[in-house]
């Protein structure tokens, strides 16, 4: 068999071989290094050479272009393959050499189908779009889509100009500038694929072996049925897309379009992030201006991106997360089955509903029917919500749910491996707890207490087992915030920190490790910003003021708008607690002006008012009108050589930085990454500058120093700049990351 | 007749021997035929009329009726109930309905063998009902709140507002569909992934069908199906026939396109059983009750078990789980059974348990086995047809399932039989039926 023999030949390719079957030649794509494809040098070069002889071969007349590996396609381009150029030319001969060898596949006289299971994202994509006809598993692991807008970077082999032909300008866009995933039945609706193949249960195989070769089977079909002219290569055109096609040939119309996702990309990103507007520039040559300036405008854009300093940030951050999902601590020595949370709360229930939706069993405990009531409402809303959107059954919630034990009693907690105390912020309320917990748990259940603020080590000073006291801080809500903060005292064991951090991954978590102390690294962080926000605002800004500077630094929360979330009383417990233990580095505004919101009951969004208003199905929120006159009793006189809207962000920004690099001086953090990490996933740090200790190397400590210097001469020590800051700005070669 | 059958009997001290005495059917017949204007109660009723005149049971010597049904006519939910009074049996004798799927009618029999088990009744009728020409199409959930809320209203004004809120969409109706609700996947579609699961092909399943169906002809003709009773449609004909048996072609079947899974699919209109009206009914009694009461018992209903599974991806694997666990039960081997009568809901289901059973991998990595179970040897197997070519009326099917083995046991001469079914939900059932000494 001649196909066999060919197959045979290439016994030096290590990531692409194929085999004839009948006519059609299976190219199974397998890098033997890694756990997911990439679309490395080495891929793209067997990748070449295989077609080539495709091509040539008269015994082939389609082909199936499919993954061996269970629960990847193609996952991307070898992102360090990108790091590895210097210059933008570098990059733009990558993406021009990608482009040409998926316009190669493009004009295949034979037709290749791409056969996708599992992710089919960046370059993967890019190369399917290439491809005559796309089949893809209904699996919950396949998703297709374009997320190089996250690592500031554009599809650069091609996405920028097949994708909007593809799926229509609007769809591309959206899935170009959001870099979402798209789960393969919308990807069938939205034209991006041809045709779904359902996964198949456990028969001879394994399930995910069988569907992959059902999966393969099936391509086979159709590769032959195109062959056939049996099976069409267009669909049939449905009549809205007729009618969008015929609106979309008027220049004006698409004009149009161009304008308005200019101008939602503006609004949402500031103009901070250099990647969403190439991309729209790419397109609109393209369409306008025909394929040959489209791909030229995409290869060199794509160059240029990945020179960004934003670009830099981004990928930082990507390799950070990546890294913040293994547990450092290695496996814990039992594993939590049983787990119980304290308090049904905003906190208690977000964390019920991010444990139980992974099978672990969870106990919800509250001391009141009312307060129990409430937080298992909010899990079940959680998860109905997943099912409206369709992301799970109706059937998957209910029995996610029964995972969950909403009890006011002690009642089961023999059984219990850990426990997460959400009550009250108060030292006393936690110690009663914990020692209610300690009297009827078994000795090797670990209690994690969810404080952002309480030291570890005071609480645990009540404990039997300090061994086994960990500080578990989440963020809210917790269903979508990505960050989980880890406590570890001197005396937590090593063991207790390797089960909490199990714990945290398993709940999809990204995770930092950090020393005790008041406020922690995170908290620590948030706190000087805070004051000095209350400080710009006794100075006379109005809290929108105060909001669009953040804003426009590239927070995606405004600072204002920061604090009505958080709540004001929790505001005021931080920037007490932490005066107490920081002393003057911690002053700035006045923290009465909080206090005296709380007393009039305005306690944030929780209360319904805040620095802002805030009414149900009223998208628009209005300044607290009443604030005024509170703010007019704790004027502050603003000093003009400091309160220039540059000024004040950098005053923000600057005392976070301090706090941070001082946080890694004390080793409270264990590393820059982590306190990168921490920052923009915890606080949302602007991403764009990839975090504080990547924004110091990049921006240069010296500069910010001598910013902070400014600063201290009329405000005092809240901006003198730490030791460990004065030895980067001292020395420019000194980089937090390497 | 005794010196020829080597094997010995399952019955075991201390455990009551209980007979099927008679078993009958209304013929089977495709939905929307003949049957098209009765309602579920009136096939039960034929059911069990036609039992009560070919067992001269008198209408009062039964100590209990359960009924298997699957989709329910809401205004006969106690199917079970409606038909017995209508068929004439005293109205003092209680009756309830069952309802487990394709297999709600042998959930009705071995309710009844529970029943005579614990001593509770010496006589039970079980039987199973589907109507499958009409079934329950109900007005959306919004327009039936709005019907209801109306039949609150007090005043007037609040009547009609109520009216005026009724909008185009609460018109749209609920249909009933063959669908998992846990999974929302239909049966069909749920079969198609199974077969591919396992690897079924087309021509394995077009082949099954035939087979079914060519068995089902030569029983018919042949006179074998002697369950079957004439039944005198009200303002219809006499029906005494089976009317989806068809023997085709492989070459007509081959033409037929997939009909859950398109275009690549495998399970088509003719190797899946059919939509079927039809009813059941067996005389279930102790040993020494029908001896009594001078019957001769066709067999014993013998050890009995219920399996289920994922309903996502082994739907339909029940026999697979069933058969071994049952066989153990009663201390018997594959190769004792002479007769076997599986369910067939679809050739591929058929085929791929076939492959399950005959797979040492998935007896190891599913269910617990040191080896596969074995598979039933095929001149064993559905001789007389199956679901495929009789028809499958759901709550039907168990009844017909048991007295075919009973009946082929005594016409093949055999000892021992087996009765597997699956049923949705991703359940299963199995039955070792043996001889009664001739």
């Amino acid at each position: 068999h001649f196909g066999h023999r060919s197959g045979m030949l290439s016994l030096s390719r290590t990531h692409v071989s194929y085999e004839v079957k009948d006519d059609v030649a299976v190219v199974r794509m397998n890098d033997p290094n890694s756990k997911v494809n990439t679309i490395s040098i080495q891929m793209q070069n067997e990748m070449t050479e295989v077609m080539n002889e495709l091509w040539a071969n008269d015994a082939v007349k389609s082909a199936v272009l499919i993954s061996s590996k269970p629960g990847c396609f193609i996952a991307g381009a070898d992102i360090n393959m990108i790091q590895a150029c210097s210059s933008a030319e570098e990059v733009t001969k990558l993406s021009q050499e990608g482009q040409k060898m998926f316009e190669l596949v493009e004009k295949s006289p034979k037709p290749i189908v791409a056969a996708i299971n599992g992710s089919c994202l960046g370059g993967g994509l890019e190369f399917a779009i290439a491809c005559q006809y796309r089949i893809a598993t209904k699996s919950k692991k396949t998703v297709l889509g374009t997320p190089e807008v996250m690592l500031g970077l554009l599809p650069g082999a091609g996405g920028t100009q097949r994708l909007p032909k593809m799926v229509g300008l609007p769809n591309a866009f959206d899935m170009m500038l959001t870099g979402r995933n798209i789960r393969a039945d919308k990807a069938k609706k939205m034209g991006l694929v041809h045709h779904l193949v359902d996964p198949l249960g456990p028969g001879l195989k394994s399930p995910e072996q069988r569907t992959m070769d059902y999966l393969e089977e099936v391509a086979i079909q159709f590769a032959k049925g195109i062959v056939d002219k049996k099976i069409p290569l267009q669909k049939d055109k449905g009549m809205m897309q007729k009618i969008q096609d015929y609106v979309m040939s008027f220049e004006f119309v698409r004009n149009q379009i161009y304008k308005t996702v200019h101008g939602k990309v503006m609004k949402q990103s500031k103009g901070l992030y250099p990647a969403p507007l190439k991309i729209i520039e790419c397109v609109k040559t393209g369409v306008e201006q025909g394929p040959t300036a489209g791909y030229l405008a995409e290869s060199q854009n794509f160059g240029q991106l990945a020179m960004t300093a934003e670009s830099s940030a981004l990928i930082g951050l990507y390799h950070g997360q990546v890294a913040c999902k293994k547990n450092r601590f290695g496996s814990p020595a039992k594993e939590v089955k049983t787990l119980a949370i304290l308090g049904a709360g905003l906190m208690g229930a977000g964390i019920a509903q991010v444990t139980v939706d992974k099978g672990v069993r969870t106990i919800l405990k509250d001391t009141t029917v009312q307060g129990l009531a409430r937080g298992e409402e909010q899990v079940y809303k959680g998860l109905n919500d997943k099912t409206k959107k369709k992301s799970i059954t109706s059937f998957e919630r209910d029995s996610i749910l029964s995972n969950l034990c909403g009890q006011l009693d002690y009642k089961g907690f023999e059984k219990v491996d850990m426990v997460i105390e959400a009550v009250f912020e108060d030292i006393k309320i936690k110690h009663a707890v914990l020692k209610e917990v300690e009297a009827v748990v078994s000795p090797h259940c670990i209690f994690a207490s969810n404080t952002s603020a309480l030291p570890i080590k005071d609480i645990a000073a009540a404990s039997k087992r300090p061994d086994k006291v960990i500080g578990m801080h989440y963020f809210s809500p917790v269903d979508k915030m990505q960050l989980l903060e880890i406590i570890t005292t001197d005396q937590t064991s090593k063991d207790t920190t390797a089960s909490a951090v199990a714990v945290g991954l398993k709940q999809g978590k990204v995770i930092i490790v950090v020393g005790d102390g008041p406020g922690f690294y995170t908290t620590r962080c948030l706190a000087p910003v805070l004051v000095e926000a209350v400080r710009v605002l006794q100075e006379g800004a109005d809290p929108k003021k105060l909001d669009s500077l953040t804003t426009s630094f590239g927070f995606p929360v405004g600072a204002a708008t920061l604090v009505d979330e958080v709540g004001i009383d929790v505001a005021v417990h931080v920037a007490e607690d932490l005066g107490k233990a920081f002393g003057s580095r911690f002053g700035g505004g006045n923290v009465d002006v909080l206090k005296t919101m709380v007393e009039l009951g305005f306690k944030g969004r929780k209360s319904g008012k805040g620095w802002y208003v805030y009414e149900p199905g009223r998208k628009i929120k209005e300044v607290n009108p009443e604030i005024g006159e509170i703010l007019e009793n704790y004027r502050m006189k603003a000093n003009p050589a400091v309160s220039s809207d540059s000024d004040v962000q950098y005053r923000l920004i600057s005392r976070f930085v301090n706090e941070a690099v001082l946080c890694l001086q004390e080793g409270i953090l264990n590393g820059p990454l982590e306190g990168d990490i921490g920052a923009v996933f915890g606080l949302g740090f602007p991403p764009c500058l990839g975090g504080p200790f990547r924004f110091l190397d990049s921006f240069g400590a010296d500069k910010l120093v001598a910013k902070m210097q400014q600063f201290e001469a009329v405000y005092g020590n809240q901006f003198s700049p730490c030791q460990l800051l004065l030895d980067h700005a001292k020395d420019s070669s000194k980089k937090f990351h390497k | 007749r005794d010196g020829l059958n080597s094997k010995k009997t399952l019955a075991r001290p201390g455990v009551k021997n209980i007979v099927l005495v008679e078993g009958v059917r209304t013929p089977f017949l495709l939905s929307g035929t003949t049957y098209a204007n009765l309602m579920p109660h009136d096939l039960a009723r034929a059911a069990l009329q036609g039992l009560l005149n070919k067992t001269s049971l008198p209408k009062d010597a039964v100590d209990y009726i359960i009924y298997g049904i699957v989709i329910q006519e809401v205004k006969t939910s106690n199917v079970a109930r409606e038909a017995a009074l209508g068929a004439g049996f005293s109205d003092k004798i209680p009756a309830h309905t069952v309802t487990m799927a394709c297999i709600s009618s042998n959930q009705a029999m071995t309710s009844a063998v529970g029943l005579i088990a614990a001593g509770q009744c010496d006589a039970v009728v079980a039987g199973g009902a589907e109507f499958m020409s009409d079934v329950p199409i109900r007005h959306s959930r919004k327009m039936r709140k709005t019907m209801l809320a109306l039949n609150r209203a007090k005043t007037l004004g609040q009547k009609l507002s109520l009216i005026g809120s009724i909008r185009m969409s609460h018109l749209s109706p609920e249909l009933p569909a063959v669908a998992e609700f846990s999974t929302a996947e239909t049966m069909g579609h749920s079969a198609d992934r199974l077969a591919a699961a396992f690897g079924v092909s087309r021509l394995e399943q077009d082949e099954f069908a035939l087979r079914s169906h060519t068995l089902a002809k030569k029983a018919q003709d042949d006179g074998l199906l002697e369950d079957v009773i004439t039944f005198k449609v009200p303002g219809r004909d006499i029906v005494s026939k089976d009317n989806g048996i068809r023997p085709s072609s492989m070459e007509q079947m081959a033409k037929l396109k997939p009909a859950f899974v398109k275009p690549h699919g495998t399970v088509t209109a003719a190797n899946s059983s059919f939509l079927t009206d039809g009813a059941s009914a067996v005389l279930i009694m102790s040993e020494e009750k029908a001896l009594a009461m001078g019957y001769k018992p066709k067999a014993y209903l013998r050890d009995f078990v219920y399996v289920s599974q994922d309903p996502k991806d082994q739907l339909l694997l029940g026999p697979t789980y069933s058969t071994p666990k049952v066989l153990e039960r009663a201390g018997l081997s594959m190769s004792d059974i002479d007769v076997f009568e599986f369910h067939e809901a679809f050739a591929g289901q058929i085929m791929a348990n076939l492959k399950a059973m005959d797979s040492d991998w998935f007896g190891q990595t599913y269910m617990g086995r040191k080896a596969k179970v074995g598979t039933p040897p095929m001149d064993k197997f559905n001789l007389w047809g199956g679901s495929l070519s009789l028809g499958h009326p759901f709550g039907a099917t168990g009844c017909r399932l048991v007295t075919t083995v009973a009946h082929r046991l005594k016409k093949e001469g055999g000892q021992y039989g087996l009765v597997a079914a699956c049923a949705a939900g991703g359940q299963g059932h199995a039955m070792v039926i043996e001889a009664y000494p001739q």
